[in-house]
């Protein structure tokens, strides 16, 4: 217990001494900038409210950034120029292949299912009682980190071998109640993956609700309420005056969870390590480059990500941009 | 100082840092709205309730283990705590103090995560707003094309820079390992998003404020700290609480930086670690998953408003 507390000391210690060397030479750089000689003072006090950023981008973005391109056309240490060996081998082991099949699964279904769930909530909980509560249920897991949610969920895919003991995963119980056989959800290829995508749209729908509703919110009532009194139903009324309402939010919605989902690292890593045919783009660049020391190929799969990601962040920022337009 | 922001809101004509504009509701529109209460129909708000019982079951049944014994969590199911309860702290002081070589040693992995993520929400907040208000409010040549270019830095994924980055801190630096090397790499990776947030809310600030201000002789400092600080509060308050939560919950740049050791690590590397021999931890990660969920859980429902602001805004990143 006392080395809990001398090591807390330590680390606090280090922190204040961080904060206060931060705080000191912020304070001296805009003291200097606030000194500065007339003559070209503005020049001195945009140099010293602009350089520290751009130093830093400059340095830990877009240097490494370049360089990750160079790198992904060089060998496993990063020194020999080797062409396209990197991407020939992406495109033909059968293992990556995998790895960019199941890329292209989860972005297809995580982004879709969470829309269509957080959509759904959305409209079933509006205006109805205890909405704020409802809401934060289901929000709530966009708070807690992508670890912590793979742990929750390794408690609820957990597999005892029939015979041997109760069954601890709820969803393995449910199946044994119902008379079925209890499943090895995250070893079962191909199974697997849509087991782990579960997990990522139990995230994303909280977000994906917090927007649409206040969408929905934001489509005025004068205009449902004069379609109900056309006669048109519930359905109906959804289809031809919330949906088209709410047509921007949901590209917004759509295009950012498939950014997230293209970029997911920790759920893979948490529960099944990449492992039994689940990899993804981005755990398999991180055991590439940092457990093998593939840094040629860890850096070419690094380059297919921004690739990936580079078309849904356009069109993302031009819809946004319209959206802020018409408002 | 509440001069400027009583300037600043009357000519806005709202409250500054409240962006939707209250409209009153007038007494047709209510009555719309009252009859369309009535329509909810029930079954929609069953069929809401079940999913929001479907949602939370994993994190409750979670949260029942964490206080079963070791014993029982290794042969029941949470479920069985209702008709056997038990109660149990021994797994939370397990996880967090016991000493030995194989203890899971929480309480020194919650203290890294404390000392990374304060200076790393800190610092690129700081640096940010210096940086946005050079963009929105002095005037320069290649402004606009350094903004844009800030801009566009959203869209490079951080998998693009650790390897190099890791190279400069270890060959160049020396500092791979330590806390300055997770706090700097943390802040670069905020900035683009932190600049680009708090640009679109400083330039809102009304120009006449800072006019009359520099008119009375005050240097861009001066405004800096006395007008554009305290009327950014809720912004960096909103930012500040996506960055540290953000930071929190990141595994991947704590596990390329950090070195992974006890000195340095955050939560949620230990956790990585500890579920990666799931068979050996099975009675620890109940209560370990929950002290790491704690501080995000706290600040959810403590500040959601905050929460809920800063998250929306700040979704795209990484």
């Amino acid at each position: 217990m006392t080395a809990f507390w001398a090591d807390l000391f330590d680390k606090f210690g280090v922190m204040v001494v961080g904060l206060v060397a931060f705080a000191a030479v912020v304070g001296i750089v805009l003291f200097l900038a606030d000194r500065a000689p007339k003559k070209g003072r503005d020049f001195w006090q945009l140099l010293a409210f602009v350089s520290p950023a751009m130093i830093l981008l400059a340095i830990g973005l877009i240097y490494p950034a370049i360089r990750t391109i160079y790198l992904s056309f060089t060998n496993r240490s990063g020194r020999e120029w080797v062409g396209l060996t990197n991407y020939e081998w992406m495109f033909t082991q059968p293992e990556i292949i995998t790895v960019l099949v199941n890329t292209l699964i989860w972005v297809a279904l995580v982004p879709t299912l969470s829309t269509i769930f957080g959509l759904a909530y959305a409209i079933f909980i509006d205006k109805s009682h205890g909405e704020k509560i409802l809401k934060s249920l289901v929000f709530m897991p966009m708070a807690i980190s992508f670890v912590g949610a793979g742990i929750i969920w390794r408690f609820v895919y957990e597999y005892r071998e029939q015979g041997f003991g109760e069954q601890i995963g709820i969803l393995n119980q449910l199946i044994v109640w119902f008379g079925g056989e209890p499943q090895q959800f995250l070893q079962n290829s191909p199974w697997n993956t849509f087991f782990l995508i579960v997990v990522m749209v139990w995230i994303q729908t909280g977000f994906a609700m917090v927007l649409l509703s206040a969408a929905i919110k934001g489509v005025p009532v004068e205009i449902t309420e004069a379609a109900r009194l056309d006669g048109a139903n519930a359905w109906q009324q959804f289809l031809n005056v919330t949906l088209p309402g709410i047509r921007g939010t949901l590209v917004v919605v759509i295009t950012t969870i498939s950014i997230a989902t293209l970029k997911v690292f920790d759920i893979v890593r948490a529960m099944t390590g990449g492992q039994f045919g689940t990899s993804v783009v981005a755990n398999e660049m991180y055991t590439q480059a940092f457990n093998r020391g593939e840094i040629g190929q860890g850096s070419a799969l690094a380059l297919i990500l921004f690739v990936m990601v580079l078309p849904i962040v356009i069109y993302n920022v031009r819809v946004m941009r319209k959206q802020k337009e018409i408002r | 100082m509440t001069e400027a922001v009583e300037k600043a809101e009357a000519k806005l004509d709202r409250p500054l840092g409240q962006r939707n504009d209250y409209t009153a509701e007038g007494a047709v529109a209510r009555q719309f709205r009252k009859s369309k209460e009535k329509l909810t129909s029930p079954w929609a708000t069953a069929a809401a309730i079940v999913i929001a019982v479907i949602w939370t079951i994993p994190t409750f049944g979670l949260l029942v283990s964490s206080i079963r014994t070791p014993t029982e969590i290794r042969t029941t199911g949470w479920w069985t705590w209702f008709v056997n309860p038990s109660f149990t702290f021994d797994n939370y002081a397990d996880v967090l103090f016991a000493s030995g070589a194989s203890s899971a040693n929480l309480g020194q992995y919650f203290v890294n995560s404390l000392v990374i993520a304060i200076p790393a929400a800190i610092f690129p907040i700081a640096i940010a707003t210096m940086a946005a208000y050079a963009f929105a409010w002095i005037k320069f040549k290649g402004a606009g094309a350094m903004f844009v270019l800030v801009f566009a830095l959203q869209i490079v994924p951080l998998q693009m820079a650790l390897v190099p980055l890791l190279q400069i801190f270890s060959q160049v630096l020396g500092i791979s390992g330590t806390f300055p090397a997770v706090w700097i790499a943390h802040t670069i990776f905020g900035l683009p998003l932190c600049i680009f947030l708090l640009h679109n809310f400083i330039s809102e600030i009304p120009g006449e404020v800072i006019e009359a201000a520099r008119v009375d002789g005050a240097n861009h400092t001066q405004i800096f700290f006395r007008i554009i600080i305290p009327l950014s509060l809720p912004a960096l308050a909103s930012i500040g609480i996506f960055q540290f939560l953000w930071v929190w919950n990141d595994l991947l740049v704590a596990l390329v930086f950090s070195g992974g050791t006890v000195d340095v690590a955050p939560l949620t590397q230990r956790l990585a670690e500890l579920v990666g021999n799931f068979g050996r931890n099975q009675e620890r990660l109940p209560a370990a998953a929950f002290i790491s969920l704690v501080v995000p859980l706290i600040v959810f429902f403590s500040l959601q408003r905050y929460f809920v602001r800063g998250l929306l805004a700040g979704s795209t990143k990484g």
